[in-house]
């Protein structure tokens, strides 16, 4: 892409998510710039998931608009969405229970192995080569995070950090421009924590892209992030680089008796 | 050795050379089946093979996508009587068809039973595809009861149409078209069918609907297509099943097509292995012929010291204990989601060897 | 149509209306309790009928007590089931229980082929609920007035349970969160237990009036009814009483008066129920006193 037109990747405008009487996310207004690593931020119950699952099409806002680089996206399914190059991970982890770690990537690889399903059934050559292609892709993948000697290990049988790092392999699979992470530092403790946004830093610049991510704790991303947004029922109360949002009276009572 | 033998596809290792002696020890069984067999075992060896077709049919949507559908006898039905009706010869429509005479555009259509077969799948599958597409959007046990729901909408309405389908009063005397050799052969690509189908991208698809809807649908997966697919493919294959089914027993109506057979491919299903192709075809012949050996127990009894009466409804007693013990105390079936291997085969035996050889 | 032939339908229909209702509240209550589909809920209606027949026929008692002594038998038996085919069950998977539920289904079945017969039993109907009455050119079975006459007084009996008595309340707590309900130290066995006492006793009461109004019996005589009334429940949105009522009710009705107005159409007759389920499921899956449920991610 050409550096005329705009870097924005992603943004909403007055994005709102009502259920019955509760107002989730309410007028949220992101902007979101290419190669940034920004923030989501929030005590509990904040509506950071919810903002997540709208973005994502899992939900249908009740007003509001997302768009994605220019282009209105509400409304589409989340497999097209994910078609266009936003990929997220789940703040409870969701692996396919039954499938190796090397399967769980390769379903992320359906998408781009796009045969019809007789020829896929019957193994024709185009098939077998988007196939083998796609092994060697996830493979790759694998290597990279370290995780390919786990290849055949069942996923849901490795320990806790290394799932969550599947699972953002996995979403790397359907070779993303946008990556959503959803806590991912839940049930971490403070040196992993270190260690995984070292990892997202490391992603963000080999696999060109652009990430936004939600976290629980403010001190764990603080280091990380460039940009934030801070959500308190549902409302932003402050947007904005590191360092201002850490003074930002604001949010310190937001927090206030939370951490 | 693994990565060298990896490497070589065709290479003859010791686990090929093993499948292609079972298979050949096989071949020679159905041939010997085939000429020495009474005409009482002969049929249950053939029903074990349309057994495993319906099995596996079922199995794709159970236990590969997790769709639990209940319908599976009335897609039966319709491949049953679609490949009878463009099989059966004028003067046998003639005959059949005594109280309402058979609408003229079927009267005079007979083909060959190769191409009747496919058309009844692909009937099948339509009448599938049709009725997946709406079903399909609800979960769990709504799906499971709006399925159960299609499959006697489907069989009412063959009972009510009688100008074609001749009713409540079936269809006589079809031609025994599927004779050892077709139905064993079916059973065999279907069975290939399916082994491939769960080795590619589609298979692994339809495994991530079933593990998790959700993260399957974020991964890209168009969830409900993969749906629609399976409910399509299945029925197609549940169509093959009832029209080898209907030329095997030559006669069908619609009773034949209730609840109760849904239930016996279901039972064959569960046993095996929820998500187990070579559980299925384990399964589908142990059940199969079980349901043919217990019919004594629905007959009168001369046990030497006692006679008994006939106990009717005793062997869907056992059956439906079987099946209720089955879920309560081994809920993965005989197989789980694994399937057979000759690796597990020695890992087996080399247990019990090491086993024993503890006891000395 | 003559307006007395228009009343004898109607009083037909909510007769068999009430019928429905009555096995309709057993799908409801325990869908509602244990997100359970009890296949086995349309063979206990069965059961019912047949020890209603043999305490009538075998024991020569009169009608109110075979009915009595059946209401309270088959009460006991739908506890009994649930602790055999379902309780070990409750914390697998969905497809695993509603399997055992359809086994229990055809172990009843099959069971009742062995100790009852296959062959259709003919009922002797108390002379009481046969006798024909006229309201001036209408004339009717006593059954037809007394089946939505007891309905409505078990119906009054059910509500004041639920909503005034503790255990009603209890019921209610595990319908909503079976979890918060036990760590509030409500005895949820005892709730899922009451639950299919209940249902059974409801089921069974049903079953026998169906014997004395379709004076037959047979093994499989709670398949078409036991499918229809949960889809009776499913229609009147599953997990609510009056949802599960409103759609026995609405179901009778329709059945009654299609084959009334459109005699042709009643070869179709048992397929009315799905088509109406299929249609309210698309258009309102939660049926129609059903709660929407919003999705959590």
């Amino acid at each position: 892409m050409s550096e005329n037109t705009s870097d924005l990747m992603l943004s909403t405008a007055h994005l709102t998510m009502k259920f019955g009487g509760l107002t989730a996310v309410s007028d949220l207004n992101l902007e979101i710039r290419k190669n940034e690593i920004v923030g989501l931020i929030g005590p509990n119950g904040a509506g950071k998931t919810t903002a997540f699952n709208v973005i994502t099409g899992m939900y249908y806002p009740t007003e509001g608009k997302v768009l994605f680089k220019g282009r209105n996206i509400t409304g589409l399914k989340p497999h097209s969405i994910t078609a266009l190059g936003i990929a997220r991970t789940f703040q409870n982890i969701r692996l396919f229970k039954e499938m190796s770690v090397l399967e769980n990537v390769l379903v992320a690889c359906h998408m781009s192995i796009n045969t019809g399903i007789f020829g896929a059934t019957l193994h024709l050559p185009g098939y077998r080569s988007r196939e083998s292609e796609a092994r060697r892709f996830s493979m790759e993948l694998l290597e990279k995070v370290g995780l390919v000697h786990l290849a055949y290990e069942k996923g849901t049988s490795l320990p806790y950090g290394q799932q969550r790092r599947l699972e953002i392999v996995r979403a790397l699979a359907t070779k993303p421009k946008i990556l959503l992470l959803d806590e991912p530092a839940a049930g971490m403790n403070p040196q992993e924590s270190r260690e995984l946004m070292d990892f997202i830093r490391k992603i963000r610049d080999e696999f060109d892209l652009t990430i936004f991510l939600i976290e629980h704790h403010m001190q764990v991303v603080m280091g990380v992030c460039e940009h934030m947004y801070v959500l308190d029922y549902g409302v932003t109360i402050a947007h904005g680089d590191p360092a201002s949002i850490q003074k930002n009276p604001k949010v310190i009572e937001a927090y206030l008796g939370v951490d | 050795m693994k990565a060298t033998t990896g490497k070589r596809p065709f290479a003859l290792t010791r686990n090929r050379l093993l499948t292609i002696i079972a298979l050949a020890a096989f071949a020679v069984l159905a041939i010997i089946a085939n000429s020495f067999f009474d005409a009482f075992m002969l049929r249950v060896f053939n029903m074990c093979a349309i057994y495993i077709v319906l099995a596996l049919s079922l199995n794709l949507l159970n236990g590969f996508t997790g769709l639990f559908s209940l319908g599976h006898a009335g897609f039966m039905a319709v491949g049953a009587y679609v490949c009878a009706l463009l099989t059966m010869t004028p003067e046998l429509k003639e005959m059949n068809y005594f109280l309402v005479p058979i609408v003229p555009w079927l009267r005079n259509i007979t083909i060959p039973f190769l191409p009747a077969i496919l058309i009844a799948g692909l009937a099948s599958a339509f009448v599938g595809f049709l009725i997946g597409a709406p079903v399909l959007r609800l979960r769990d046990d709504y799906l499971a009861i709006a399925t159960l729901g299609f499959g006697e909408i489907i069989r009412v309405l063959i009972t009510n149409a009688q100008p074609i389908t001749n009713g409540a009063q079936g269809l006589k005397g079809l031609p025994r078209y599927a004779t050892t050799f077709s139905v064993w052969v079916a059973a065999g690509l279907v069975t290939l069918f399916m082994v491939l189908l769960m080795r590619s991208s589609y298979g692994r698809a339809m495994k991530a609907v079933r593990d998790d809807e959700l993260a399957a649908e974020a991964m890209g997966i168009n969830v409900f297509r993969v749906k629609v697919t399976s409910f399509t493919v299945s029925s197609f294959l549940a169509g093959v099943g009832g029209a080898l089914l209907g030329h095997m027993i030559t006669t069908i109506d619609p009773k034949m097509f209730t609840f109760m057979l849904t239930f016996n491919i279901l039972l064959i299903v569960v046993l095996g292995g929820i998500g187990s192709i070579s559980g299925s075809v384990i399964s589908a012949i142990v059940v199969t012929i079980l349901m043919e050996a217990l019919r004594f127990l629905d007959e009168p009894m001369n046990l030497i010291f006692f006679k008994t009466e006939g106990l009717p409804g005793l062997r869907m007693v056992v059956f439906s204990i079987l099946l209720m013990v089955m879920v309560i105390y081994r809920q993965r079936g005989l197989m789980g989601n694994k399937e057979f291997s000759w690796d597990m085969l020695q890992g087996l035996f080399v247990k019990k060897g090491r086993k024993e050889g503890d006891h000395v | 149509m003559t307006l007395s032939l228009l009343f004898q339908h109607i009083v037909n229909a909510l007769s068999l209306g009430s019928l429905y209702a009555l096995i309709a509240i057993g799908y409801t209550m325990v869908y509602g309790i244990l997100r359970l589909i009890n296949f086995a809920h349309g063979d206990v209606f069965m059961l019912g009928a047949y020890v209603a027949f043999y305490g009538i026929t075998l024991v020569s008692l009169p009608w109110w007590a075979a009915l009595l002594v059946s209401i309270a038998f088959t009460a006991l038996f739908g506890i009994g089931l649930e602790r055999v085919a379902y309780k070990p069950l409750r914390d697998s998977p969905r497809i695993s229980i509603m399997i055992s539920a359809i086994g229990a289904s055809f172990l009843l079945e099959s069971l009742a082929v062995l100790i009852f017969g296959g062959r259709p039993k003919g009922v002797p109907v108390p002379d009481v609920l046969s006798k024909v009455i006229h309201f001036g050119s209408v004339s009717m079975i006593t059954i037809s007035l007394i089946i939505p006459l007891f309905t409505f007084a078990l119906l009054g009996v059910l509500v004041w349970i639920v909503n005034k008595t503790k255990t009603g309340m209890a019921m209610r707590a595990v319908s909503t969160d079976i979890e918060a309900a036990r760590l509030m130290a409500v005895d949820v066995n005892k709730v899922v237990s009451f639950t299919f006492g209940i249902g059974s006793l409801l089921a069974a009461f049903g079953g026998i009036m169906w014997s004395f109004k379709y004076p037959q019996l047979n093994p499989l005589m709670g398949m078409m009814p036991g499918l229809k009334c949960f889809i009776a429940a499913v229609i009147g949105g599953i997990g609510s009483i009056g949802g599960a009522v409103m759609g026995g009710f609405l179901l009778g009705i329709i059945e009654i008066m299609i084959v009334a107005f459109l005699p042709t159409l009643s070869g179709y007759r048992d397929a009315f129920a799905f088509i109406l389920l299929i249609v309210v499921l698309l258009v309102k899956p939660t049926g129609l006193l059903g709660k929407r449920q919003a999705e959590k991610v």
